[in-house]
């Protein structure tokens, strides 16, 4: 007994001794490049988003984020480890420093940028809160919901829009509130509720997982401004400008023109001085985000730009088959914008 | 260190001598202790702070603005957290209520069951005792919720017995009783009644030491019960209006309904701990030796008196302590509420509330001491009737 | 006198009604109205429930086949539990791995089986030799190293992953739960104090919300920079959650002890560690052998909660798999499964416990 307590007085001494200083900038980075991953938080299975395939390993646009991250840092998209969460442990996943990234279709709001000691990097995908329902109710739009049982996903801004939506219009309902989609699409298809309610484009992802797709459908209301994206820890500002012009790379590189496999040519002979910064021929622009050189170029090779990576994922090549919309390039009558490398 | 316990001989020397090494022993684990708090308090207060995250418990008056499937007590979206809290405790405490009740009355029945002299019965309560207590809670939750509940038919399909219950996959939906005014004299019957029952049981009880004379107490208290309310009934009318459930829209509305969420988890529950519950009471009532049987039925007295004053009150003994750990294990296991979205504690408050506040240490302090409260006050409770109930001996 | 002797008659059989098939039949399914009719209705419900089962498990059930249309009868498809069965036993160990989760089982098996024979002689020295030794093999062969590659353990899953929890649970419970016990029983004041708080403390607190304190919110209680694995974290709180309630048996197996002994161990001039580890323990722990085999069974059913942290156990594995839009519909096929393999588990357990409390119950309880 003894021994044991002397064991645990000299950890515990020796722990409260080595705890001195806290992380300044910069932590996050040298953590990450100490353990030689990326730890990265995502969805519990949504696809198009974060999803296992069969041999347990993630797909999806959130994930792809992480990938780009890791090829930023380490050269090495696969450098990435990914913990599955619910809606419900994701801040407090992050808060605490369990992980690096929360990349998981995460709606940028105020009080959780500056409230919850988060702060988000950028948007991946514009989004909005809709209805799915049964087409056996004969339902054609949000108003008509009225005394409708929803499920919801708990600890989601969509809990909050949806109190709102009904209330200002004056409608009743009973929420059912479930930690994961898989649970709320399996109610709703048991008929525990009439209407799910979720971003669109999650909608779309879950109605591929009901046994009859074709039975249900998406009600036109959007109710609410769904700005996803990936959020860092606040207080370290570096950490924050790799995640974010990770992204911001992806998209330039759309604008730009380069893809996964024009890359490595474009980074020998770049087309325009544009690209040739982009790619770190020209310009120690990776430096100042205490990146390697190419780091452009490796997320672009081995990721891909932002356009390859939402066909990919969601869009046309996917069975999502959602369309671009909002999600398009700012010149291409999208808003998906990204400020220039120079 | 061979000698810290009251058996070695006193000497001089600081290190040998029992009491003084002893109170060495204590403060150093006492300093432990409180090292080890004051590490993670101060890590927490620093990491908390360096990483901007909101403390204290300002959050509890802010306004919720999400709706909840099951409230006992009037809740809207514009309540406050505290609200909410209100609202998740009284849910865990539903569940926990209901539980005990059943899991009580088909353990008993199970625990009897087990000893009957019926070998199909004794058979079939084995079997379901073997197989219950081996399966995980949390799958029998499941089993309930999605193989059982779910496949029922929608509202528009529902069952239904006489216009009056309705059954679906929203929940089981029954006329809820609303008082009607001016009601008083009911009331005071009811009261009356009551008092009057204890009143008659005390006396006839008195009497019974006094004379011998046994006196139906049981029979004219029930008489009373009834009659008095019931009289009130036929002179001033139906005390209560009787507000039916109505299919409308999408779901019924009006009446009460219980939702399926808590009838799996009840379900589960009661059934899970019933089967523990049956084995201890097997076990109790095995404990009381034959000679008191025997000995009882050499006095007179008849099998059913046999078994309430001379089995049931010995095996009550055995009993008590290990049901208290399955009442507290039923409390504790009903936040596995949270995994088929019942609105309770766990899935409520360090759940919800959680992530919109994102205020995780308060939250989940908040919840664990209510817990913690809840389990102090069975075991206190438990104990209390388990000393009314010891044996004396002299 | 006459010599007649008296010959007896030879002795009737036995009234049929009260022997034989007939005669257990009366006086155990039959014997009063009452039982008659208690009969009649278990009868009854036994066919009520019984044969639709049975028909759903067996007769109607689907065998053989592949893929999801493959389910074509009415009854189960267990052609979905064959497919994954994979997956539900190692989760995501890589699969040409697999072979060392198998090893370290059989290793397991081949290692206790000496300690079950009553005629083995050195069962104490072999039992503190394997317990040393397995577990360092053990940790080997799963996680690498030296030689083997390594599977990260976020890539344990299935069955094998809630084995581990569940032997690692016990192997540090049991004795961290006896040194809660001496505590709690100890004269000390202030080590009592602690142990009865940190006894009652775990016992009051359901484990989900002790395994989401672990899972999300262990790193904010310390320093930062300084993580663990998640799979160490769960197993760590599932050991002091369940050391807890162990103390709490071992308790009740010490006070049973009656004061005569510690006594005369005081006597024989021996401290309090040699009291304890020679005389009251070894008594103490073999009354409540049936507790701490009870409780195991506990610690192996609540390893299903570790759903909650998103550790891919057996149970995960499976929901997981019923949620694969190429497997609809196989929810109740799955947990049908993974209740009967939780079951074999459990039922092993307790009749193990039921067998040594009849072969330890040497007549001192009444």
């Amino acid at each position: 007994m003894k021994m044991v307590k002397t064991t645990l007085a000299i950890v515990t001494t020796a722990a409260v001794l080595g705890v001195s200083g806290f992380a300044q900038a910069g932590a996050t980075l040298d953590a990450v490049k100490k353990k030689g991953f990326v730890q990265c938080g995502v969805s519990d299975g949504l696809p198009g988003f974060s999803f296992t395939d069969a041999k347990g390993a993630y797909k999806g646009i959130d994930v792809d984020v992480c990938h780009a991250v890791a090829a930023a840092v380490f050269g090495d998209a696969s450098k990435v480890k990914f913990s599955p969460l619910t809606a419900k442990e994701r801040f407090t996943a992050l808060q605490s420093g369990e992980i690096d990234v929360l990349s998981r279709n995460t709606t940028w709001t105020s009080s959780r940028d500056a409230g919850m000691g988060l702060v988000f990097a950028g948007v991946t995908y514009y989004d909005g809160q809709g209805f799915l329902v049964n087409k056996k109710l004969g339902v054609n739009s949000a108003k008509e919901l009225d005394g409708a049982t929803v499920c919801i996903q708990a600890g989601t801004t969509t809990e909050l829009n949806l109190s709102d939506y009904f209330r200002t219009n004056g409608m009743k309902y009973t929420p059912i509130t479930y930690d994961t989609s898989d649970e709320s699409a399996k109610s709703l298809e048991a008929g525990r509720c009439d209407v799910l309610t979720s971003d669109q484009s999650q909608l779309y992802a879950q109605r591929i997982k009901l046994a009859q797709p074709d039975e249900y459908v998406v009600l036109p209301e959007v109710i609410s401004k769904e700005p996803l994206g990936p959020a860092v820890r606040r207080g370290d500002e570096e950490w924050f400008s790799i995640v974010k012009w990770s992204l911001f790379a992806m998209l330039n590189a759309e604008e730009l023109g380069v893809t996964s496999k024009n890359v490595d040519e474009m980074a020998k002979t770049p087309k325009s001085p544009d690209i040739g910064r982009l790619l770190g021929i020209d310009g120690e622009y990776g430096k100042d985000l205490k990146l390697p050189k190419d780091w452009a170029v490796q997320i672009i090779k081995q990721v891909g730009n932002y356009g390859e990576v939402f066909e990919r994922n969601v869009g046309a090549e996917s069975n999502l088959k959602i369309k671009r919309g909002l999600n398009a390039l700012w010149n291409q009558g999208g808003i998906q914008y990204a400020p220039p490398v120079r | 260190m061979q000698n810290t316990g009251n058996a070695s001989p006193a000497s001089g020397s600081f290190f040998t001598d029992p009491r003084k090494r002893a109170w060495l022993f204590q403060i150093v684990a006492v300093v432990i202790v409180v090292a080890i708090g004051w590490f993670l308090f101060n890590n927490t207060q620093t990491n908390l702070q360096h990483r901007g995250i909101t403390s204290g418990f300002g959050f509890l008056q802010n306004s919720a603005g999400f709706g909840i499937s099951q409230h006992l007590i009037d809740y809207t979206e514009s309540d406050t957290y505290s609200r909410v809290f209100l609202v998740g405790l009284l849910n865990t405490l539903l569940v926990s209520a209901l539980g005990i009740v059943l899991a009580t009355i088909i353990g008993f029945t199970l625990g009897v069951a087990r000893l009957s002299p019926n070998w199909l019965i004794r058979r079939l309560a084995g079997v379901y005792i073997e197989t219950i207590r081996n399966i995980p809670p949390l799958l029998q939750i499941f089993f309930w919720y999605f193989a059982v509940l779910s496949p029922l038919p929608g509202p528009r399909q529902s069952l239904e017995l006489g216009e009056v219950f309705f059954v679906n996959n929203r929940g089981l939906y029954m006329p809820a009783p609303v008082a009607a005014p001016g009601m008083w004299p009911f009331w005071i019957a009811l009261l009356v009644a009551v008092v009057g029952s204890v009143l008659l049981r005390r006396w006839a009880r008195a009497r019974q030491h006094l004379t011998g004379l046994p006196f139906p107490v049981l029979w004219c208290s029930l008489g009373l019960l009834i009659l008095l309310p019931g009289l009130t009934v036929v002179i001033s009318g139906v005390p209560f209006d009787w507000d039916m459930p109505v299919l409308q829209g999408f779901n019924f509305r009006g009446g009460w309904v219980v939702i399926p969420e808590l009838i799996s988890i009840v379900m589960a529950l009661s059934l899970y701990t019933a089967a523990f519950i049956g084995e201890t009471v097997r076990s109790g009532i095995q404990s009381v030796s034959h000679g008191q049987t025997e000995a009882a039925s050499s006095l007179g007295l008849r099998p059913g008196l046999t078994l309430r004053l001379v089995i049931i009150p010995q095996a009550l003994r055995v009993i008590i302590p290990p049901l208290t750990s399955q009442y507290l294990n039923l409390v504790k296991n009903s936040s596995l509420a949270a995994a088929i979205g019942y609105p309770e504690m766990v899935s409520l408050f360090a759940g919800t509330v959680l992530n919109q506040t994102g205020q995780a240490i308060e939250t989940m302090m908040i919840t664990m001491s209510v817990y913690l409260a809840i389990s102090i006050s069975i075991s206190v409770l438990m104990n209390v009737y388990n000393k009314r109930i010891a044996l004396i001996e002299r | 006198m006459s010599n007649t002797t008296h010959t007896f008659k030879p002795s009737l059989p036995p009234p049929t009604l009260n022997v034989g098939v007939i005669g257990w039949l009366r006086t155990n399914l039959f014997s009063s109205v009452g039982n008659t009719l208690l009969t009649l209705v278990a009868l009854y419900l036994i066919w009520l429930v019984v044969p639709p089962i049975f028909n759903w498990a067996f007769l109607q059930a689907d065998w053989a086949g592949a893929t999801r249309a493959d389910c074509t009868a009415e009854g189960a498809c267990w052609v979905f539990v064959k497919e994954r069965f994979g997956q539900f036993m190692y989760g995501f160990y890589p699969a040409e791995l697999r072979w060392r989760v198998d090893l370290t089982a059989v290793l397991a098996v081949v290692g206790a089986a000496p300690l079950f024979f009553d005629r083995f002689k050195h069962k104490a020295r072999y039992g503190i030799a394997l317990l040393v030794a397995y577990p360092v093999i053990a940790f080997w062969l799963l996680y690498g190293g030296f030689g083997l590659q390594v599977v990260p353990s976020s890539a344990w899953g299935g069955l094998m992953l809630t084995i581990v929890i569940a032997a690692v649970g016990i192997a540090g419970a049991l004795p961290l739960g006896i040194l809660l016990a001496l505590g709690r029983r100890s004269s000390l004041p202030a080590i009592k104090v602690i142990c009865v708080t940190t006894i009652e403390f775990w016992r009051g607190v359901p484990l989900i919300t002790v395994l989401f304190l672990s899972s999300v919110m262990l790193p904010l209680f310390l320093p930062e920079g300084l993580s663990l694995d998640k799979l160490l974290r769960a197993v760590v709180m599932v050991v002091i959650f369940e050391a807890a309630y162990i103390a709490e048996v071992v308790r009740g197996g010490m006070q049973a002890i009656p004061k005569g002994q510690y006594e005369a161990a005081a006597a024989m001039g021996l401290g309090y560690w040699r009291t304890m580890g020679l005389v009251i323990l070894p008594q103490a722990l073999k009354l409540v052998i049936p507790g701490i085999v009870n409780t195991f069974i506990a610690l192996f059913k609540d390893t299903s909660l570790v759903i909650i942290i998103g550790l891919f156990d057996f149970l995960n594995s499976i929901k997981r798999a019923t949620a694969d839009p190429a497997w609809l519909g196989m929810s109740t096929e799955g947990y049908v499964f993974a209740a009967l393999v939780y079951w074999v588990f459990c039922f092993a357990m307790s009749s193990y416990s039921a067998h040594l409390e009849r072969k330890l119950n040497t007549g001192h309880t009444r």
